[in-house]
This record gives C-alpha cells, structure tokens and sequence, in this order.
C-alpha cells in the first residue's frame, strides 16, 4: 500500500498574518491528525526517540492517536514531557525526533511535532488537572527561574512528592516562552495554560523575587529552610556590537524589543501602558530565531521595510529553516554577508542610518563555519529609523555574584560537574541556558528532567 | 498584592507610599530601587527606595506624578494595593565613613537622598545637605533632613523659600568660602547632576550620581538602562543606578530620557479621554 503524503500544516495567508499578531501556524484538525498518525509505521526499535532530548514515546503515543484516544496519548506524552503544547510548536523538530524518522530518507518523516501539538492542545482544552495522590515528601527544593528548564524540574519534583518553590524574578512565569518567543509562534494563553497544569502539580510559583537581590541562594539554603537548589535563569544578558552610535534612540536588544511586545503587550499600546517605538524601516541584526521573531514582530507593528543583516550566508543562518521560510514570505529583506560598523544618528539623537561592511567567508572556524572576514572597502549604508540587535545573550550575572562557592566559566555560565546538572556547591544544580548558553527550549526541559533525578537521589542520600 | 499602608501628599503632584513588601524591605539598603507595576495592563516603573522599615516590612517610595503610571499609582488610597513590587534592585551606595559630606536633592530627587543622610549620619560622617525646587510649594521632607543634617540649605527657583537660585548655587558658595567638602552625593534631574559636576570637577571633588534611566525589568536583561561610564556601555540596573560622575555621559541619558516622549503623550491624552468618556457616561 503506497505511503500517504505528509500533510502540511495550514499557515495563515503572510498579507493577512502581518496585520495582527494571531498564531500563523493553525493545527491540524482531527482529520488531518488521524491521518499523519496513520503514516507511523509503529517501528520496533523507534530510531525518532533517539532524537527527542526527552525520550518521548514517540510511536505509542501516535498509536493511542491511530486509535481516537488523545487522553491516553496526552498522558503518555505527558510522562515524558509537561509542555507538550509547546514543543510541539517551538522544537527544531526537523533537527531531532523527525531528523532520525525512518521515513525521513525519503523527504517526508512523520509530522511528530504537529501531532504532539495536536495531543497538547487537546489536552489544554479538556482543562483536566492531574491525579496528586501520591506520596508527600518533606524535603523543600527551590527552583529559580520558570523557564522551561526550571518549569519541568518542579513538575518532575513535585510529582515524585517533593515540596517546590519556584522563584522568578518577572511579575509572569515561563521564561522566553513568556517574554521571548511571539504570540504568533507561540500564543500566551497555551504557556499559561502549560503553567496551570504544572501548578496543579503543587508547584508554587513566587514572582517579583530576583534571587541574588531580593533573597540569595545561600539564604534560601541556609535561612528559609530549602534542602536543594536548581538554578534555571537562563541566558538572558544582551550582547551589543560594541561599535559607536549603539546608544542612539532607536536602537534595541532583541530582549527589550520583544519584552516590550510579549511580555508587557506593548503591541497593545495605549490600553496596555507600555510603550514601544518602531519606525518605517527596521534592520535586525542576527540571523538567529531570535533575530527572525524581532524581524517579524516589527513586521507587525507596522514597519514597512524589515532587513535581516547577518554576516555570513544563509547556510550558516541558525534559525530554522522554517522560521527564515516565514520571515521571508512576511517581506523581510535579508541582507547577508554584511555586517554593522556603525550607527550615525540625527542631530537630535535618534538613529538615521546603520553603516555596513560587506563581508566573505574564509576558513572554517571552531564551530566549524567559514569563518566571515570584511571586504576592505566596502562599506556602505542602510537609511533605518529602528535597530535591533540580535546577535546573542549571555547569563546574568546576579546569582554568580551573590552565591558563595558557585565555580562559572569565564563568560558566566554555570560549571556543572555532570549532565545531571551537579555545580561546585553542595546541593546546588543547574541547567538549561544558563549552563549551555542560548540554546532550546526541549534541551532546557532535558536538563531540569535530569536534574530532578539528580536532586531525587542527593535528598534520598542525604536526608 | 502589595499592600500600600500610607500615602502622604508631599507636594503639587508628589506623593509618598509606605508600601507592605517585607521580601524587600529585608534586603533593602539606600542607594537602591524598586520596580513596580500598578495592574494588569500596567507599565513597569523603577522608583528609588527612599526609606525602608524592616520590622513592619515596609518599604517608602516617593513618586512625582509625570507620567501615565505615576498618575495611576497617584490615585491609590491606603488599602489599595499595586500588583507588582520587585527589589531592592541595583548596588547600594558605597558611602563615605568620615569626612564631610555633602548630599544635593533637586526636586523628588530629595527623596531618595534622605536615606543617605540618614546612613551618613549613623556613620558619624559630617553631612550639608542642600536641597532645592521650583518653590517652597515643591520642597519635601524639609523637617527630616534638617533635623538629621549638621547643616541644611534650601534653594529655590523663584525664592519663595530659602535662597533664590539652585542648588549650585548654594554648592558654589561653600566652595567660595573655602568650606572643605570631601565627597558630593548629588540626586535629581540630570540637568541638575550636571551642573554639579561642572563645579566639583575641576575642584576634584569626588561626586556621585544617581541615574534614573528608563528601565524594562531592571536586572540586566534588556539593555534599556544603557549609560556610557567613562566611554564603556553599562546598564544602570546592575551596574548603578549610582555611579562616578565624572565618568557619566549625561548629554547621553538626557537625549535616551526623551525616547518615549511622543508615546507617553499619546497614552496620557488617551487615558484623559478614557476618564472624560467615563465622567460622559454618568
Ligand atoms: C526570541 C527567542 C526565540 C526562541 N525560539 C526558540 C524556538 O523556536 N525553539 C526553541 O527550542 N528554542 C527557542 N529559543 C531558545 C529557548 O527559548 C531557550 O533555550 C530556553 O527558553 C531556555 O530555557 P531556560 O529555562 O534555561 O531559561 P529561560 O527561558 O531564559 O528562563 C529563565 C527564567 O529565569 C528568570 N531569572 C533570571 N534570573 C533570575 C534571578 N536572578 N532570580 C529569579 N529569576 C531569574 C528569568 O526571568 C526567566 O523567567 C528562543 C529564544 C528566544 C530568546
Ligand atoms: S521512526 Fe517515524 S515511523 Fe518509526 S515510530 Fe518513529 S515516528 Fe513512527
Ligand atoms: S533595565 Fe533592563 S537591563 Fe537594565
């Protein structure tokens, strides 16, 4: 019997997606899950699963979706992954479960991720909360940071009857799915909606509380009766340019930028009291999701010309393939190969134009990319009102700083001694961005999964 | 919830608010901020801690009705409270242990110098403090910090009290009459930082400032709070708010200042017709 095509994911028309800010990618609809479901051949050794940072049963659950039975493909998603809604709209899926499908030689692995998102939606709606029967231990564990990594290290926690407190320094929980990631790749009703359940698990979540500042982790250990730590603040220091006219009006970090517009809804501006100042004519530096998500966003705040400047070539771009495909049917320019030398302003102070050298690629460099090197003489200039600089983030330094004993590498990242997530300070882990650096939410999740594991056999050790 | 407990009116559009954070008010230490949000749709704004009361877990902030949210923080009453309240935020004051200090307050900015005097003087530092506004109307926490102070002077835009002039003015005096001064600690509009730092830098007088930049969460994720110290970019939130002045880039923050000008206009007049629709609608 021939194989079935892969069904595609309907897409919001790019004329009409660029006027608001409503999710672009729609779903599939029960008919379409049921028949990507069916192209699962139900593979006894699943090579997807060796893709999937978290080891989802992949072919079980798309066999309970085969069968009508989303709750029992919820839960067996579930088991493995307490944001399903999520990762199925923001992994890379294309790099992992769907990369190593057996159908994949042949161009066209399952649709995992859009059927994860179909179960995780299902799910959301049924608005079930989950059974919490189980054994109540006594032992306290604070988390820090409500990202992914921090969110999935409670709910494992709290599930194997821990006592969990999450502490965040934002007045929301999620991290950059909150703050970071649009509400067209990712609307904020489903990330709630992901954080009620894990609350639901027992987790409490503290806001307005920056650790380092309002309390430190060796107070929290030492004074409020914490028996572990896992630290999850992610990656969420800006990098500039460092070349002049950076402090110009007009210029932004991609964190402001998207911050202004995902987390205090300054595309809602003046009913939400935020504000947010996009021009014309708007150059994104970077060529990251990031960098696609603030090129696409000021899109839709109405700017007419979007370039993306990025100093090597498309193939070295690390966004995905994907989101470069959605950026580019929005409109957005992609001048590649350049890269940003200045930034001249208006007598009054406010961005004019953003001078650029043409660069070209060279040897390969340690990540194994050409290595890009200017073209003397080849500057020239882009007339912009709006700059967003997207060219990475680092971790905060706050909690380095404030904690006693905690070994950093030299850009600030958090030294684990192992992949459960073990740092230099007794009964202190941690994971995701602000061990790795800017990576994925489903790595992110990966580390707080094993850092549960961790912390579970440090108590029973210990205590 | 945080729990406002007392609300003065201090001056023509400054009111002060005791507000119930004992997270806060625990690690609270002058020199610091906070960054709070009225409600739901609310902006995020940095305020400075202008005192702090650990026992009753009060944190006091004092805030000059400019813009859209210092307006609506203005019309909450004791009992009400705002959604969000975070901190203390930013690196306390590094305060001189002896000497003779002298603490300069321009406007609201009076208030969080009151914290300081009051540091200094626990210290046994020798404090002036010097204080100036528009007018005598606009003057607050005149008691407080003359009783703290070994010396007080006021100065005002159109003399109705104290000297006519500024607080340069009064700055420059001292200095003429060779009054020894060691450090300068000068908060209020950077118009004002400035002009000081034009007098005590070619005295060498060390001086330092307090910026109030525009801030998004205020703990070093956004970049918004960029200042330029002595040529290098820093974020006010992490690094300052207080820093060497002279060192700071002010032409810099006063332009950076003026970045949601246009915006801030658009949301107050809209949040004056929302309150006139509703006046209508009665
Ligand atoms: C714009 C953007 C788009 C992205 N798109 C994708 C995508 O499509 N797919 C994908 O897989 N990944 C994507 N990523 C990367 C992914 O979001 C991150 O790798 C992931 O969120 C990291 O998770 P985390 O839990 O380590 O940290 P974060 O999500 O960064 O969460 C850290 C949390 O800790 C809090 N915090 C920080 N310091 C403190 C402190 N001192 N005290 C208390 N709380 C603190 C922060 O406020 C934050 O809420 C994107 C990132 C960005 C910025
Ligand atoms: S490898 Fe592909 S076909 Fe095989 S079980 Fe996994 S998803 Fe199904
Ligand atoms: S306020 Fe965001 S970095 Fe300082």
């Amino acid at each position: 019997m021939p194989r079935k095509n892969r069904q595609d994911m309907p897409l919001l028309d790019p004329e009409e997606r660029v006027l608001h800010f409503g999710e672009v990618a729609l779903g599939y609809d029960e008919e379409k899950a049921l028949a990507e479901a069916e192209r699962c051949l139900n593979c006894k050794t699943p090579l997807c699963m060796q893709g999937c940072p978290v080891n989802v049963d992949i072919p079980e659950f798309i066999a309970a979706i085969k069968e009508g039975n989303y709750d029992e493909a919820a839960s067996i998603l579930r088991r493995k992954n307490n944001l399903p809604a999520i990762c199925g709209r923001v992994c890379p899926q294309e790099n992992q479960c769907e990369k190593f499908c057996v159908l994949a030689n042949k161009g066209e692995p399952v649709a995992i991720g859009a059927l994860e998102r179909f179960v995780g939606d299902y799910h959301l709606a049924r608005g079930e909360k989950p059974d919490r029967t189980g054994e109540r231990k006594d032992q306290r564990v604070a988390v820090v940071g409500s990202g992914p990594a921090g969110l999935t290290c409670a709910a494992d926690l709290a599930r194997m009857g821990y006592q969990v407190t999450v502490f965040e320094a934002f007045h929301k929980p999620g991290g950059v799915l909150m703050y970071g990631i649009p509400e067209f790749r990712l609307p904020k009703k489903i990330v709630e909606g992901e954080i009620e359940y894990v609350k639901s698990l027992g987790v409490e979540i503290r806001l307005n509380t920056v650790v380092g500042k309002t309390v430190t982790v060796d107070e929290l250990l030492e004074e409020h009766g914490y028996d572990a730590v896992f630290i999850s603040t992610g990656a969420g220091l800006p990098y500039f340019l460092n070349i002049p006219g950076e402090n110009l009006n007009g210029v932004y970090s991609a964190n402001e930028f998207l911050t202004r517009v995902n987390l205090m809804k300054a595309y809602k501006f003046p009913e939400h009291a935020t504000p947010i100042m996009v021009g014309d004519k708007v150059a994104v530096v970077g060529g990251g999701n990031v960098a696609m998500d603030a090129a696409r966003t000021a899109r839709r705040l109405g700017a007419q010309k979007v370039y993306i400047i990025y100093r090597r070539s498309r193939e070295e771009m690390p966004a995905r393939k994907e989101e470069i495909a959605r950026a580019e049917e929005e409109g957005v320019d992609f001048r590649l190969l350049a890269n940003p030398v200045a930034i001249h302003g208006t007598e009054e102070g406010w961005v004019k134009e953003i001078e650029l050298v043409k660069m070209e690629l060279g040897e390969p460099d340690e990540s194994g990319r050409r290595r890009p090197k200017p073209v003397p003489g080849s500057n020239f200039t882009l007339e912009v009102d709006t700059i967003i600089i997207a060219i990475g983030q680092g971790p905060n330094p706050l909690i380095p700083r404030s904690t006693n004993e905690l070994q950093v590498t030299e850009r600030g990242h958090i030294v684990v001694e192992d992949e459960k997530g073990r740092t230099s300070k007794k009964a202190v882990f941690a994971g995701g961005d602000v061990v790795t650096g800017a990576a994925t939410v489903i790595e992110a999740m990966g580390a707080g999964k094993r850092a549960a594991q961790a912390i579970d056999e440090f108590l029973k050790a210990y205590f | 919830m945080y729990e406002i407990v007392r609300k003065e009116k201090l001056a023509p559009g400054i009111k002060l608010f005791e507000i119930k954070a004992p997270w806060v008010a625990r690690k609270a230490a002058p020199g610091q901020f906070i960054i709070l949000r009225v409600d739901e749709t609310g902006e995020r704004i940095p305020l400075t801690i202008a005192d702090f009361n650990r026992d009753k877990g009060t944190v006091t902030i004092v805030a000059q009705e400019v813009g859209y949210t210092t307006k609506q923080l203005g019309r909450l009453e004791p009992g009400d409270a705002v959604l969000d309240f975070t901190g203390p935020l930013g690196q306390p004051s590094e305060l001189p242990d002896s000497g003779t200090v002298t603490c300069i307050g321009g406007g609201v900015g009076i208030a969080p110098v009151y914290p300081q005097v009051k540091a200094l003087r626990e210290k046994g530092v020798y404090v002036i403090t010097i204080v100036g506004a528009r007018s005598a109307e606009y003057l607050i926490f005149t008691g407080e910090l003359e009783e703290l102070s070994n010396e007080f002077y006021i100065a005002t835009d159109d003399g109705s009290r104290g000297c006519k002039g500024f607080v340069t003015g009064v700055l420059q005096e001292l200095l003429e009459a060779d009054r020894s001064i060691d450090h300068v600690i000068a908060i209020g509009p950077v118009i004002m930082m400035k002009a000081v730092t034009a007098i005590t830098r070619p005295r060498n007088i060390s001086t330092t400032v307090s910026l109030n930049s525009l801030m998004v969460d205020g703990t070093g994720m956004c970049g918004a709070c960029r200042v330029t110290i002595d040529g290098e970019t820093k974020f006010a939130c992490i690094n300052g708010p207080e820093f060497d002045a002279f060192k700071v880039d002010f032409d810099e923050q006063l332009r950076r200042l003026s970045f949601y000008r246009d915006p801030e206009a658009k949301a107050m007049a809209k949040a004056e017709c929302r309150i006139r629709n509703a006046k209508g609608a009665e």
